[in-house]
């Protein structure tokens, strides 16, 4: 079976600094993927190689079985970002936001066709902002504004979604619906990679996960990846790394 | 807008009760003065479709640099006699790229980058002026001289003009999405490299034709307050593609009018008119603020309710993995 995403001996440099050193990570489809480490371990710069905005110094993404600029081209992949990335008071609604999760099936004007809008209305429906379509994203709480981020995801009919940080600074009602649509997602076969620094969400969604710190410490199993000798060993690392 | 307009023009007319209506239609019986209008209402409306996304983008300070790197490339237009359109959309086109390049390649922030090169390139031409003969006018250049301007003048505006106008508004949800959310737009295959050329390009094109209206130094204003005075009033960017360019249209005709019935310079008035616009923008905007803030209903999170909290950290890439200080640990370890 194609992986999802396939990434094999990935390594990263941003002049002299290291921020991924061989990393391999391989996530099948219908499969959900923690990705857990400190900030500063390398999980933004994995995402970002994975969407081709930084150029490896070696390694290859292969993404749905071909090269991650074809995938795109598709509309195959989502970045979903944290919610505090996107500046809140840029003047469109919740709807248009959502729109440009289909900007790639529209043509070279935008111009989005009946179809367009029943899908984004079907995406704010299933996050629970279906009667918030109109309001300007800015006057939404930040859990609202991440369900935003995720219809848009859902809009665009991706089949491997990366998310950065979910679960940051949502409050409890997002994060149960997030969670429940992200269930629904690796269910119909999606593939979703979540990085996170926080561990509560994790064993509930992601059946495995991978330990990053600038090269993986630990995958498979959730369960077994979080264990507090392999934390302990993060924690070590960034203290050596802070001294 | 339009009524506030009406009203000043209802005001001027009043005070010479006798000739009203001839003070109102005399100026545009002169050649000059209609081309004059023509050329500061497009113009202004190029400039002001533009300023909403360089508003919202925050790129202003490129709009300053733009305008001011035009000026060695007008010079030069002269001196061959070449049109100087092109001399102008070289230089300015040139500054931006000089600008990227030493961002990207050295340890120099943006703005100090812009600083830099707008200042040296307009700098050159104020020493190119300097030495060429005296059939250019620096001062025109710099201020502009729109009742001087021919026919060949209008028409190069007007084709520029509406070139600029047709490409930003058949391409405004490429750009808008550019200057949402420039990620998306890469992960969803759209060509995120292109759309910020075509942007810069077609500053450089609004900037060739502000600078017949208004000159170097006061084009800045066109490519700022229309779409600064925009966002005060809607939070709708389509609605702001739309009040920006009537506003400007507004201020142009009733700078351009007021200019020769005050014989005053015309640039310098029309720029006056969006600043004072941009006045009546802000007030209406703090009424209806404090207005809607009593009633509390739709109102926006108020300032910190959902501001990030302590562990975000920032997340610019780069700076983010080179941080090499104490870092948040993870957090919530089960079991631990």
């Amino acid at each position: 079976m194609t992986a999802a995403l396939r990434i094999t001996g990935l390594t990263v440099r941003y002049g002299d600094v290291l921020a991924l050193d061989g990393v391999d990570l391989a996530v099948e489809p219908g499969e959900a993927c923690g990705l857990v480490g400190v900030n500063g371990s390398g999980k933004s710069t994995l995402f970002k190689a994975a969407v081709g905005l930084v150029r490896p110094v070696a390694g290859t993404v292969e993404v749905l079985g071909g090269p991650g600029d074809r995938a795109r081209k598709s509309g195959l992949v989502a970045y979903v970002p944290q919610a505090d990335d996107l500046d809140r008071d840029f003047p469109v609604s919740v709807e248009d936001v959502v729109l440009t999760g289909r900007y790639h099936l529209m043509g070279p004007l935008r111009r989005p066709a009946a179809r367009d809008r029943a899908v984004v209305a079907q995406a704010l429906a299933r996050v629970g902002l279906a009667d918030l379509a109109g309001r300007q994203v800015g006057r939404l709480s930040g859990g609202q504004r991440q369900r935003v981020l995720l219809a848009r995801a859902l809009a665009q009919e991706a089949r491997l979604l990366l998310l950065d940080e979910p679960f940051t600074g949502v409050d409890a009602g997002s994060e149960a619906a997030v969670t429940a649509v992200l269930r629904d997602l690796v269910a119909d076969g999606c593939s979703l990679v979540v990085s996170t620094h926080d561990l509560s969400m994790l064993p509930a969604l992601c059946a495995r996960s991978v330990l990053l710190h600038r090269r993986v410490l630990a995958h498979g199993p959730t369960a077994e990846v979080i264990t507090p000798e392999n934390l302990a060993r993060t924690f070590g690392l960034d203290q050596a790394g802070a001294s | 807008m339009t009524a506030t307009v009406a009203a000043e023009l209802v005001a001027v007319a009043a005070r010479v009760p006798a000739s009203g209506w001839d003070l109102l239609t005399e100026p545009w019986q002169y050649g000059f003065m209609q081309r004059a209008l023509l050329v500061t209402v497009v113009a202004s409306v190029v400039a002001a479709l533009l300023s909403c996304w360089l508003v919202l983008i925050g790129w202003s300070l490129m709009g300053d640099a733009v305008s001011h790197a035009v000026l060695p490339g007008v010079v030069l237009a002269y001196l061959v006699g070449a049109p100087f359109a092109v001399g102008a959309f070289l230089f300015g086109a040139g500054a931006v790229a000089v600008i990227g390049w030493v961002r990207a390649t050295s340890r120099v922030k943006e703005d100090a980058a812009i600083g830099v090169v707008f200042t040296t390139v307009f700098a050159f031409g104020v020493v190119l002026v300097s030495v060429t003969p005296s059939q250019v006018d620096l001062s025109h250049i710099l201020f502009g001289n729109v009742l001087g301007v021919s026919d060949a003048d209008v028409w190069q505006v007007v084709v520029l003009g509406a070139l600029a106008i047709a490409a930003l508004v058949l391409g405004r949800r490429d750009i808008t999405l550019y200057a949402f959310d420039k990620v998306h737009a890469h992960v969803i295959g759209l060509p995120v490299r292109r759309i910020g050329m075509l942007l810069l390009g077609l500053l450089a094109v609004s900037v060739v034709v502000a600078l017949q209206a208004v000159g170097v130094v006061l084009a800045v204003a066109m490519l700022i307050t229309p779409g600064a005075t925009a966002s005060l009033l809607t939070d709708r960017i389509w609605r702001m593609l739309w009040v920006a360019p009537a506003v400007a249209a507004a201020c142009a005709v009733v700078g351009v009018w007021a200019s020769y019935v005050l014989d005053v310079a015309s640039a310098g008035l029309v720029v006056v008119c969006q600043g004072l616009a941009f006045g009546v923008a802000y007030v209406v905007a703090r009424v209806r603020g404090r207005r809607s803030s009593r009633s509390g209903s739709s109102r926006r999170p108020a300032p910190g309710s959902a501001a990030p909290r302590a562990e975000d950290r920032p997340r610019d890439l780069p700076a983010e993995d080179r941080a090499g200080g104490p870092e948040q640990g993870v957090q919530a370890a089960p079991g631990g």
